[in-house]
């Protein structure tokens, strides 16, 4: 196996140093310059931060079944250009991951593309149908070692079958990731209920319809002394929620709640649906600015665990059409780190050590993950990204890996961009493009 | 004016009163034994519907012929479970048959919005009405109704009049178009409904709410009555009331309660109406009524807004083209062409 030195990096934004990247690990850390090379092959690392490599718990690689939007192959080649080496593969593919055979299948997938490591999400429910628990077990018993089960893109509305599911997963210390939308208020709901969608006519997706199910849960959690991780939260009525429910589990212990965010949710508000552009169409909604700001305030303060992308690749059809008749869903692998960059790091919330906490630390933890999320020290596993927060870029769809190309960036400059990405010491992406 | 009509919003008070001034003139023509102008002769009007409306549909038909345009009715059906036809397609073909102006009706909020921004065809955009959102000829044709019974001044707009809209506002797109427009030409808006049929964050239109029809009635110039479908008050049509007699009792408009308005005030619906439901038959078929002049008048701010948008800076028979900012003069003799 090549070996790779790794020159002037500046790992979490600290001073540089030389990496030795050998057999798969860290080898050696060692001040920059100080480092000879005998005979690895030599990255010029000058002027890049060292991240540990991102874990992403939200993606939808929509393989099997929707090939016409992403593979595994190509969503994970755009995770690793976005500085990816592990991802959540969400389970509401075609059939639906909600067993050990389709969960199988998934992760034999991503270890055949190589690209980054993919861990399968198992449904929640058979056919995410909200009715009776899935093989939850079988899943978790499989090669491919769910850990992480949700019914993403549905909500898991019976207080009863939710309750079931976060004692169930107890048994394999697994975690039910909610997609908190309660149904009933959210029948046919196209945008976010406000002032906006009243005057634009479309059905409204009211706040309280995340917020009332979030609660609901944390009191399930707590209730049943399980872990629960809230899906994508966008409201500032979430964070809120989420942060008395931590306050109090820290308080009772025995229980745990953990939350995400996605990057969209931290940038883009829903005055972008005045354009009737569907690419702005996503679920949950684009907020307001009042929750955008809420939503970084709570991730700086550590109420959001993590950042995940909610990558929702949709085939141009899909989305080149009226408001209400496109998919939800946008792009997020290949930009997640430019947008955190840009609403956490640049307005000085977060440092890069409190980024590498939320793209990798925080959501390897949560997803039970031994080999990603570690500290970039010697003997850890070489996964590691390189990032140029220097550049700035503008975003252009078919520059991009998916087959997809929904991103709401389109046109966009945004800061930073993916240098390099280690997946155990091999090189997936090299001078920002494909290894 | 601008390209398209997409938004009530999109007319200035000048843009609106010269619609309203064109409709004037245009209306006269009803009265004549030959009921047709040269205007838009060679130019090509696509009527692109998604959703039914019969009387939309032949009021834009015969303002389209009247003015001499060559119409095409185009239905595509569809809803937003089983899409049909896609839009993109739909004007893809229109603009390789060379429509020189598209009026679409359809049944997703913003769809004309679509049309005319994506890029797909040049042609101008006329809503006729999308989903929840908008209707703006029927709001200009409503506040020319309006303008014709209470302004003697051709001049003026409506300012300080004061007209209450009753019923389904939440899912009125009359509605909306009615507050924007009426609110650009100065009259006082109300809109009277129970909370539940009113739309999240209202307190930000340029209106008035009110749950109380009885103190309303009263002190408005005008009653503007809207539809409201029963099945709104089952729970799976979002139980918005209780029944349809509770709502009748609360927000319908009867003879006792047409009792309390003013002499000058009339009465308006969009159509279709539900007689018994928001308005009992005596009060629809009333003196105050002025539900089938609405129709009359609807023909006649369509010719406007269509010879404002495609014809109004050049004569169509040949004149020069019009200055900036000038009202143009509409040709009046009888192209009479086959």
């Amino acid at each position: 196996m090549t070996s790779y030195l790794i020159k002037g990096a500046a790992p979490l934004g600290a001073g540089p140093v030389d990496i030795l990247v050998e057999d798969g690990v860290l080898r050696s850390i060692v001040a920059a310059g100080t480092a000879s090379a005998d005979g690895a092959e030599v990255v010029d690392a000058t002027g890049l931060i060292a991240l540990p490599g991102l874990v992403d718990l939200h993606t939808h690689l929509r393989e099997p079944g929707r090939e016409d939007a992403e593979t595994v192959e190509t969503g994970t080649q755009a995770a690793a250009l976005g500085g990816f080496t592990a991802v959540h593969a969400m389970a509401n593919t075609d059939p639906v991951a909600d067993t050990a055979g389709v969960v199988e299948q998934v992760w034999r997938l991503g270890r055949e593309a190589g690209h980054c490591d993919v861990f399968p999400v198992g449904a929640v429910t058979v056919g995410l149908a909200g009715e009776r628990l899935a093989e939850l077990g079988a899943m978790a018993d499989s090669a491919a070692r769910v850990r992480v089960f949700s019914d993403d893109g549905r909500c898991v509305a019976d207080p009863v079958l939710m309750r079931r599911a976060l004692e169930y997963v107890r048994a394999f210390d697994g975690l039910v990731a909610q997609h908190a939308q309660e149904p009933r208020l959210t029948e046919e709901a196209q945008m976010n209920e406000g002032e906006l969608s009243g005057r634009l006519g479309l059905r409204g997706w009211p706040a309280v319809a995340e917020e009332a199910i979030i609660a609901r849960d944390c009191l399930l959690a707590a209730h049943v002394g399980s872990r629960l991780h809230v899906c994508h939260l966008s409201t500032a009525g979430s964070v809120e929620i989420v942060r008395w429910a931590k306050a109090r589990s820290r308080a009772e212990g025995g229980w745990e709640v953990t939350a995400e965010v996605c990057p969209h949710h931290l940038l883009l508000t829903d005055e972008l649906a005045a354009t009737y552009d569907p690419i702005y169409k996503v679920n949950p909604p684009l907020r307001t600015s009042a929750d955008v700001e809420a939503l970084r305030a709570g991730l700086a303060d550590g109420t959001i665990d993590a950042v995940a992308t909610d990558h929702a690749p949709h085939p141009h059809e899909d989305k080149d059409c009226e408001w209400q008749a496109a998919a939800f869903g946008m792009l997020g692998l290949e930009t997640a780190l430019s947008v955190v960059q840009q609403t956490m790091v640049d307005t000085g919330l977060l440092d890069w050590a409190g980024v590498a906490e939320r793209m990798s630390h925080a959501p390897a933890r949560i997803g039970r993950l031994d080999g990603h999320g570690r500290a970039l020290a010697e003997g850890e596993p070489a996964n590691l990204v390189l990032y140029d927060p220097g550049v700035r870029r503008t975003v252009d769809p078919a520059e991009g890996a998916s087959l997809s190309r929904n991103t709401p960036y389109a046109g966009m400059e945004l800061p930073g961009r993916v240098v390099a990405t280690f997946l155990r010491g091999r090189p997936t992406v090299i001078d920002g493009k494909q290894s | 004016m601008k390209k398209h009509l997409l938004s009530a919003a999109d007319l200035t008070r000048g843009d609106a009163l010269l619609v309203l001034r064109t409709a004037e003139e245009l209306r006269s023509l009803a009265d004549r034994p030959i009921k047709k102008l040269p205007a838009l002769r060679g130019r090509t009007i696509v009527n692109l519907f998604f959703e039914d409306s019969t009387r939309t549909r032949i009021s834009f038909e015969a303002a389209a012929k009247r003015l001499s345009a060559d119409v095409i009715n185009f239905s595509a059906k569809g809803s937003s479970l089983s899409k049909g036809e896609s839009l993109k397609d739909t004007a893809l073909t229109l603009e390789a048959m060379g429509a020189d102006a598209v009026v679409v009706r359809h049944w997703a909020s913003g769809a004309p919005h679509l049309l005319a921004n994506a890029g797909w065809s040049r042609s101008s955009v006329i809503n006729a009405g999308d989903g929840t959102h908008e209707h703006p000829t029927q709001a200009l044709l409503d506040a020319f109704t309006m303008w014709r019974h209470l302004t003697a001044d051709p001049g003026q707009g409506l300012d300080g009049r004061r007209v209450a809209i009753v019923g389904d506002i939440l899912h009125s797109r009359v509605a909306r178009s009615n507050a924007l427009l009426l609110n650009t030409l100065g009259a006082e808006v109300t809109l009277v409904a129970p909370p539940t049929l009113l739309p999240y964050g209202v307190e930000s239109w340029p209106v008035e709410t009110s749950y109380d029809l009885d103190a309303v009635l009263p002190k408005s110039d005008v009653v503007m009555m809207l539809r409201v479908q029963k099945e709104r008050m089952n729970l799976s049509g979002g139980g918005f009331f209780p029944t349809v007699r509770e709502y009748s009792r609360r927000y319908g408009l009867d003879s006792r309660r047409m009792a309390q308005l003013q002499d000058h005030t009339i009465v308006m619906h969009p159509g279709p109406m539900n007689r018994g439901m928001e308005i009992t038959a005596d009060v629809a078929d009333s003196k105050r009524s002025v539900i089938v002049e609405q129709v009359t008048n609807g023909v006649a701010v369509r010719m406007a807004v269509l010879y404002l948008l495609l014809g109004g800076n050049e004569s169509a028979i040949g004149g020069a083209r019009a200055e900036a900012g000038t009202e143009p003069s509409i040709p009046t003799t009888d192209g009479a062409d086959a």
